[in-house]
Order: structure tokens, then sequence, then C-alpha cells
């Protein structure tokens, strides 16, 4: 535990005090029997190191935690690839109708046909969005997503009886989920270069396709990609990949730069994730589920899992398992649900007439951010760019000072940190993404912000050295976080065996 | 600037090759490649007897940045491998051209050697 974060705030165990308590129990209605006879000895413990404090105390102990965090409900968190919009409210009025809130998932089909309708719509509606035939809204997170984006392709190639192709291509700028769901889906994974431009190097996938000949099950590639920049040879790609004999995989984590204006399914994607999380507005980085919904192409339709929402003749609607292509289950229940429901009032919020206008802003905004910022830091691919772009803070390092630093002094100015080396292939680099929700006032003083902290690196290069200054705790102990895997606190003199991870 | 000793050999993917008195030759990373790194928290080496092609990845280093594997700038049979690096990563980044060394390798052809860089080709590899 960091020493500035424990003045700051004990953790709840150590605020316990034994006896105290938050509530007064009622007295008991029915007879009493031993706890034995009524669960089986192995889930029995002696002991049970619960925390004890009164509703106040508790109150106020998770109170003043939350103020220490940072979130968009209270400043700009322009983190590149991750899309941290604003979340309207208006999304969490919706989930908080008890037709959605307080729905069990084994209850009869009839009496949930609202929830039903939602699943059912949404599945369609993104179908529309992505430019695909099918979706599911299965997957709980966005590599989760990918997973079984992989897995659908895994299927598809097995069912015709080419379950050796193997290989799954994957450009080097791409997330670092990529290689990492193809390696757990049992794919062998090879890498297409990035050229000049920032872009896919269509030669050396050329020369990549041809010497994995027979062997290539797909091409996995984020659209508009890694350095915010639309593959503009993504026809050629898609039909080089799929004369291969190799599907399309779109990872969908930039879809805020196409929604409403351009479709993967249109470029020639077969299989795609879009995180609901990002796009779609529901809140993310710690602060809930998350849902990876992947949409398909018809000749990978047959392969979803299952449930999916479907719809009688009759207008009802029911869960189908009836599916013998199937791949089968691959979540508890039916998904995120209340994700979904968060993300299907976002859309209807827009409606059909202006989703355009969310991927228009958060282009526009990115490429002002752009001009404005790439007179202070050089950007690494300087043209038009998407939804973020990408800045390389190398010069800095004549003065002793990384983009790292940079990083943490834009904590004292009371932003949270843009990305920072990611993706690999640009050193020192920042990647901004200002998203749509940010106003131009906004967009300002970060940029005023940093363009101050460019003349300090030149100036005063300890106080980036030094940074955070005002932040809750300091720099972390990144060595320790990585090495000290002991992430269950336990009283002293107590071991708390069944949550010890180390 | 970072350290380049100039009576290394050194490869593009930032390895330093010492040819020693009995032949074999020792790799590890460069002052640059550490210091690019940041702090060095995990490390993945060959076990002894192994045999490695030219550019083959021979292990993986994992910092509090990112994972990146390390490629043989040689071919030949891994004799010796650091093992006092486990659990004791920082010595990378504390000296990387002594204490850190990664493994011995006894040469198996020269093929590759021509690649190598000297510390002068390195340093504008790097554009120090």
């Amino acid at each position: 535990m960091n020493e500035t974060l424990k003045v700051i705030e004990p953790t709840i165990f150590e605020l316990s005090r034994p006896g105290r308590t938050g509530t007064l129990m009622p007295e008991c209605d029915v007879p009493e029997r031993p706890t034995a006879e009524l669960l089986p000895g192995v889930a029995l413990r002696n002991e049970l190191p619960l925390p004890e404090l009164s509703e106040c105390e508790v109150m106020r102990h998770f109170v003043r935690i939350s103020s220490l965090n940072y979130n968009v409900d209270k400043g700009f968190y322009p983190l590149g690839s991750c899309t941290m919009k604003y979340n309207p409210k208006i999304n969490d009025q919706a989930v908080l109708m008890p037709g959605f809130s307080r729905v069990h998932p084994y209850q009869p089909e009839e009496t949930v046909q609202g929830s039903l309708e939602v699943l059912y719509r949404m599945q369609s509606d993104l179908a529309a969005i992505l430019g695909m035939d099918a979706v599911s809204l299965q997957p709980a997170a966005g590599a989760h997503g990918e997973q079984l984006g992989l897995a659908l392709i895994r299927a598809y190639h097995e069912h015709r009886g080419e379950g050796h192709r193997k290989t799954i291509l994957i450009p080097t700028a791409a997330h670092g989920t990529n290689p990492a769901s193809a390696a757990r889906t049992g794919y062998s994974v090879v890498d297409v270069n990035t050229n000049e431009r920032g872009l896919v190097d269509v030669a050396h996938l050329t020369a990549q396709l041809e010497k994995n000949a027979g062997k290539v099950a797909g091409f996995m590639l984020t659209n508009p990609n890694t350095v915010g920049l639309f593959e503009e040879d993504i026809e050629t790609i898609s039909s080089l990949v799929h004369g291969a004999g190799g599907l399309m995989y779109c990872d969908g984590a930039n879809m805020n730069a196409l929604v409403g204006t351009a479709r993967p399914g249109d470029m020639g994607f077969d299989v795609m994730h879009v995180n609901l999380h990002k796009t779609f507005s529901v809140p993310h980085g710690g602060g809930g589920p998350g849902s990876g919904p992947v949409g398909v192409k018809a000749i990978l339709e047959p392969f979803l899992p299952v449930p999916q929402a479907a719809k009688r003749d009759d207008g009802t609607f029911y869960l189908d398992y009836d599916r013998p292509l199937s791949i089968g289950k691959i979540a508890p229940f039916y998904g995120a649900f209340l994700a979904v429901v968060r993300a299907y009032a976002y859309i209807l919020h827009y409606g059909r007439e202006h989703l355009n206008e969310i991927s228009e802003n958060a282009v526009l905004n990115a490429n002002y951010l752009r001009v404005r910022l790439g007179e202070t830091f050089p950007v690494a691919y300087d043209r038009i760019c998407m939804h973020e772009c990408v800045f390389t803070l190398k010069d800095l390092k004549k003065h002793g000072v990384k983009a790292l630093d940079v990083a943490k002094r834009i904590i004292d100015y009371g932003y949270h940190p843009p990305t920072m080396y990611f993706p690999l292939i640009v050193p020192e680099c920042l990647m901004i993404e200002p998203t749509e929700t940010e106003s131009m006032d906004t967009i300002d003083r970060f940029i005023t912000a940093v363009e101050k902290i460019a003349l300090e690196a030149r100036d005063n290069p300890q106080l980036l050295l030094d940074a955070p200054h005002s932040a809750p705790v300091r720099r972390l102990d990144e060595v320790g976080a990585a090495k000290k895997l002991d992430l269950a606190w336990s009283p002293v003199g107590h071991s708390v065996d069944a949550v010890s991870v180390s | 600037m970072s350290t380049i000793p100039a009576d290394l050999k050194y490869s593009k993917s930032h390895e330093w090759i010492r040819t020693e008195a009995d032949g074999t030759v020792t790799i590890g990373i460069t002052d640059h490649a550490q210091d690019e790194l940041g702090d060095i928290v995990y490390l993945e080496l060959p076990e002894v007897g192994r045999v490695i092609a030219f550019d083959e990845v021979f292990g993986t280093v994992e910092s509090v940045k990112a994972v990146s594997e390390l490629y043989s700038p040689v071919a030949g049979e891994v004799v010796a491998v650091n093992d006092t690096l486990t659990n004791a990563e920082a010595t990378i980044n504390e000296s990387p051209y002594e204490n850190g060394w990664m493994i011995k390798v006894r040469l198996k052809d020269e093929s590759g050697a021509e690649e190598l860089l000297t510390a002068d080709g390195y340093k504008s590899e790097i554009g120090e």
C-alpha cells in the first residue's frame, strides 16, 4: 500500500471496531437450527473477518475514496483508443426502470417481453450501424468479443473442411489484445508491417499472404487504425485477404470515428466487435461491466453463440437456442444486459438522423487538437486524422524528459493523462482522443496546459520529473505493482486464506 | 545520451554482442534499450543447450511499459544463462553491459555476423 494513500484513507478493515454495527437485525421469527445442519461442512468457516462499522462510517469511507478518483463526470479524459466520452445520464434513467432492473434471468419469457424486445432491436440496430447481417450481444468486453470473432472464423473454416487454416495476420500497430486473442484461440500470429504513412504495408501483406498460402484464417485490422488514420487501401486489403481464403476481422475499438457515417461491413469486413462501453457511452474504466457485441456477415451467422434474441411471426420475442451450428454458450445468461439497455437508450436518443454527428464531431475535435497541439509536439503522421491522433515527444529527451513525465505533469493541471507509449511503433508517444462530447473551451484549456508543460520541460524539467505534485498519490511503485501481486489486505495476525492470492 | 561501449557489436533490435576469449559470445540488451523499456520486471530466457537461429526469438523482457521479444543476433547453442537476473531484473536497468548480461552462445557459424553494427553504426541507428 502506498504510504500517501494510507494517510488519506485507511482500508475499511482498519476502520473496523469489534461489535460496531450499521443496522439492527430483527428477532429471528423461525425456529433456530445450527448452521452445520443447513450447509455442507466444506462451505463453513469458523472465522469470517468482515469489517464492523456504522452506516455513517461506511458512507463517509466510500464517498472519501470516490472523491479521490478521477472520472469522466469530473473532467476531461482524453485517453486515446479508449473513447472516454461523457455518459449521458438518460442512459442510467433507462436502466433504473423496474422493467429492466427488477427482472430475473430465469423469469418466464412472457413476463419479460420488453427486455427481450430491447435485445432483439439492439441486435438489428447494431447490425445496421456496423453494416453486418447479424449481431451477438453476448461478449462481456472487447477482448471477449475478439475471442468470439476468432472462434467464429475458426468454426467457419472447420465447417468448410479448412481447419488447417491456423494463421492470423495482424499489423504491428495493432492493439495488444489482437495477438493475445488470436493466440488464446489457438492461432499463430504473423506480423504485417506498417508503412511510412502509418498504414498497412500492402506489399508486405501480399508477401505474407503468399508466404502463408493456404494457412491464413484471417486478418485482424483496426480501422481507423491505432494511429488514428483511416486505412485508405481497405478495399484492396479486403480483396487480397478474401482472395487468399481468409476472413476480415475488424477491431471496432475505434468505431467512434465511423458511427453513423461509414460501416465496416461495407469495407469488406466479415466479422467485428464493437465496444458498447466506448462508442455507445456505457461507463467504463472501472465503471462497471462492459459489453463487446460481435457483428457478422451472413456466412458466419449460423455459428453465433446461443442464445440469440428472436421474433416469432405472432410478434412475440424469445431466446433462440435451436441453432445447430452454433459454437455454444460463451457467457452467463444473455450478456451484460443493462449495458445493452444503456447503449440502446443512447442510440435511440440520437436516432438514425443524428448518429453521424457523433463521428463527425469526434473527428472534428481530434483534428482541431492535432493542428493546434501540432505546433508544440510533432504529430507522428501529420495529415487529416480520424477520432484521435498520436504525437511524438522524442524531442524532449534533450531536456531529460520523457512522454511519461509529461503525462504525469498533465495530472497537476487537472486532466487525466492521454494514452502513452502506444502504439509501440511511435517512439515517446502520447495518443489523444478528445471525443465528440468535449467543447472547444475544454479542448483549448487542455492545449494551453500542454503548451505550458512543454515550456516547463525546457525551463524546469525537474518539475516534470517529480510530477504529479497535486494528486492524492505521487508516482506509484510500478515495479512493486507488477511483481508483488499480493492483492488482498489482511488484518495483522489474521490470515484471510480464502481470498489471498499471494 | 546512452552508453555505447566501443568494443561491442550491436543489432538493430538493440542487443549487444561481446566475443569472449574462449570464442563464445555474450548477449544482452543495450543501455538505450533498457532506458526505452523503463523498469524491467520479468525476464524469460532459454534453457542451456537450446540451439537458436539467427534472428530467432530467444526470450522475452517485460517492463512496466511493454513486453518485448529478444532476437538472437547470432546462431548457435546456448551454453550459459544469467540466472542471477531472476527476481533481480532491475540489474538489467542498472548494469546492462556487465551484470545484466543474458546468455552466452557457442557460435554455430558466422552467418548473420555481417549484419551486426559497430558502436558508431548503432549510435547512428538510434539517432544519437
